[in-house]
């Protein structure tokens, strides 16, 4: 019999029941993060069937996606859109009647749902965690089976503490090598995602390893965890090491003293045995990735910032050629130009991708001494209030103010601009989010993913480059 | 959970520049700004919006479902990896508002395509130049399609019939309209020993009750 997996690992340690002939499991949740956007019809959901919340104390909640960012400080009377505020309002009231702890608007360990996890130590090793939003992938990278699920499953979370699902596949991203100077975890989720596109992984479980994944922060494994999703994954993997456990010690939720050696043993047995079965195994070498840019408007449609506007004439592949002439129009770009040079009006740094402390330590390194291009607004929004705060102890606040940055309060903003925070028709951002979809920074705005050091860059000389 | 059994009704086909569209995203299908509701109904007001309205927010006599055929459409068809990217179940939620219960593509996104079933809608996997076939048929108000679960077959306009796979488990789920959290409770003393084994062999996972 072969090993096993570290996806078949937590997989097995999970599995409640399975169904034999319909090969349906019920698995069994250690953690449900939610916040003000999925959950009110999950709610309405259980109050209209008289049911209640199984687990409330495995169960967080955090308002971040509607969130304004800035006058957090108001609470919900300074959030203007009134939409926005009976929501945020459903949640406060939500989690009151059912006893789930909550970090409002405001307190210093709201954020972004997928930030606020980790830091807070409630995301640990060989864990299952669901949340209804999709880059709850991103914590995967403590060796954590997380993935986004919709709201009917979120009511059937909060109802039963478990999850009906099937296995998926295993996949194996092996990157050797390791990355070159100035080049991080961002820039090598958009290299894997333009080899496999953004169907690559769909009906798979990712695991990353090799030495390039090993010798990366915390943070870089986050943001290449949390981008699983742009590859079709249900989820991504890295194994737990001495990395993932200095990050995780004396952090408010993760445990204590003789429990935490007790873990600790149990986590050291969570990593893919050598001679475990892979459905899959995708090689990259670590030299080989370049600072990477997106030119469309799919996180597949990214080259090497050094590199020309691919030419849809050239493509054999005619659903890839239909998606680049389509994407083309809309980012109103010239095939065979260089990317580099190609003028923005915006800049975003943030979102649970990049809005780490390491993210801001890199936009700041770069904007220090510097400042933002005459007729670019660039804006920073820390991941989290702690984020923001260990940011503002380090001078980060003051270097990127001076630069002409905005420093705003914590929540996912400008990445699905679910908030003020939105794009006009047109205008062009440098972003360190996920999603370059059409219209999703704001109708017609066109953005183009990167890391915050290209992001920094950009807003610094008013260009991609 | 609603029953899918049968469906006999038209279908949009959703083509850009002659092809199926494919990557179509949930952002597309339902944008952020009307993600802000605390209801499941009523969403069909944002399907698609940024495609069936113009800059100014006039409908586009373009956009397949602003056309009079497809107005009642029952059935949509697209390209690969339809539903990629957020979690939001408001896009199957919007699909159903529409009046839509089924989707045909080569493939579906994972979250998206597991919200489906949630819902009562039926994604069905073909083959592209199968979905582009079907495609070809649709257009006229009388053009309908029949769409088995049972028999797991489509019968097109043109009195064809096509056979698709569907997972035997969640066939049996949309055919029942399943309570699937009524069936779970059901397993309540299988999730106590689970609980109960957890406690012991991983007893710093447990919090206080607060």
């Amino acid at each position: 019999m072969s090993g096993k997996t570290l996806y078949d690992k937590i997989w097995d340690a999970h599995a409640v029941q399975t169904d034999a002939e319909t090969g349906e499991s019920l698995i069994y949740i250690d953690l449900h993060l939610i916040h003000e956007v999925t959950t009110p019809q999950a709610f309405a959901g259980l109050r209209s069937a008289g049911r209640g919340v199984r687990r409330p104390e495995l169960t967080l909640a955090v308002a971040d996606h509607n969130t304004p960012t800035e006058n957090q400080s108001l609470g919900l009377a300074g959030v203007k859109d009134e939409a926005a505020r009976n929501q945020l309002a459903a949640l406060d009231r939500n989690v009151t009647e059912h006893g789930i702890e909550f970090f409002p608007m405001g307190d210093i360990r709201n954020g972004i749902v997928h930030v606020v996890g980790p830091e807070q130590g409630r995301t640990q090793p060989g864990m299952t965690i669901v949340c209804g939003d999709s880059h709850t992938s991103t914590h995967g990278a403590f060796g954590s089976l997380a993935h986004g699920i919709g709201t009917s499953e979120v009511e059937h979370v909060l109802a039963t503490q478990t999850l009906r699902t099937r296995k998926s596949k295993n996949m194996a991203i092996e990157v050797s090598g390791e990355l070159r100077e100035g080049v991080t975890a961002k820039d090598l989720a958009l290299h894997l995602i333009s080899i496999i596109g953004t169907a690559g992984g769909t009906g798979y479980v990712m695991e990353y390893r090799g030495e390039a994944v090993e010798k990366l922060s915390m943070e870089g494994r986050m943001t290449l965890c949390n981008l699983s999703i742009e590859g079709g994954a249900r989820a991504g993997l890295i194994a737990p090491d001495e990395t993932t456990f200095a990050y995780m010690k004396g952090r408010p939720s993760t445990p204590k003293g003789g429990a935490w050696e007790i873990a600790e043993r149990y986590w050291r047995t969570l990593f893919s045995d050598p001679d475990a079965k892979w459905d899959r195994v995708v090689e990259i070498r670590g030299e080989d990735v370049e600072p990477t840019v997106t030119w469309g408007t799919s996180p597949e449609q990214a080259i090497p910032v050094s590199a020309t506007i691919p030419d849809p004439s050239t493509m054999r592949d005619p659903v890839k050629k239909a998606a680049a002439e389509r994407a083309l129009d809309y980012m109103g770009l010239e095939p065979g130009a260089p990317i580099a040079g190609t003028p923005v009006q915006r800049v975003f740094i943030g979102s649970c991708t990049n809005s780490r402390i390491e993210d801001l330590r890199a936009a700041a390194a770069i904007a220090e001494n510097n400042h933002v291009a005459d007729g670019v607004r660039a804006m920073v929004v820390p991941g989290s209030g702690l984020v923001r705060a260990q940011a503002e102890e380090e001078g980060l606040d003051k270097i990127l103010i001076n630069a002409g940055f905005e420093w705003r309060e914590p929540g996912c903003s400008m990445c699905l601009g679910m908030n003020p925070d939105i794009l006009a028709p047109g205008e062009r951002c440098a972003s360190t989010s996920n999603r370059n979809f059409e219209g999703r920074q704001g109708r017609g705005g066109r953005t183009h993913l990167m890391s915050p050091t290209l992001a920094a860059r950009a807003a610094i000389t008013g260009v991609i480059g | 959970m609603k029953a899918f059994t049968t469906l006999t009704s038209t279908a949009a086909a959703l083509i850009d520049n002659g092809r199926l569209m494919a990557n179509v995203d949930t952002d597309m299908i339902i944008p952020k700004q009307f993600l802000k509701t605390t209801e499941r109904e009523g969403l069909s007001e944002g399907l698609f919006y940024e495609l069936k309205t113009g800059a100014d927010g006039a409908p586009n006599p373009d956009f397949v479902l602003n056309k009079p055929a497809a107005a009642d459409a029952g059935i949509l068809i697209a390209g690969e990896n339809f539903g990629c990217g957020s979690s939001r179940e408001h896009a199957p939620w919007a699909l159903l508002d529409q009046g839509i219960t089924s989707v045909i593509a080569p493939s579906f996104a994972d979250i998206f395509h597991n919200n489906c079933y949630k819902n009562g809608i039926l994604p069905i996997v073909l083959p592209l130049d199968i979905c582009q076939a079907l495609a070809e048929q649709t257009g006229g108000a009388n053009h309908r399609f029949t769409i088995d679960l049972a028999s797991q077959t489509i019968t097109t306009p043109d009195g064809q019939q096509i056979s698709f796979d569907v997972d035997q488990g969640r066939k049996a789920s949309l055919l029942a309209g399943l309570d699937e959290i009524g069936e779970t409770l059901h397993a309540a003393s299988a999730i106590e020993t689970y609980e109960a084994g957890r406690k012991l062999s991983m007893p710093w996972l447990e919090r206080k009750v607060s």
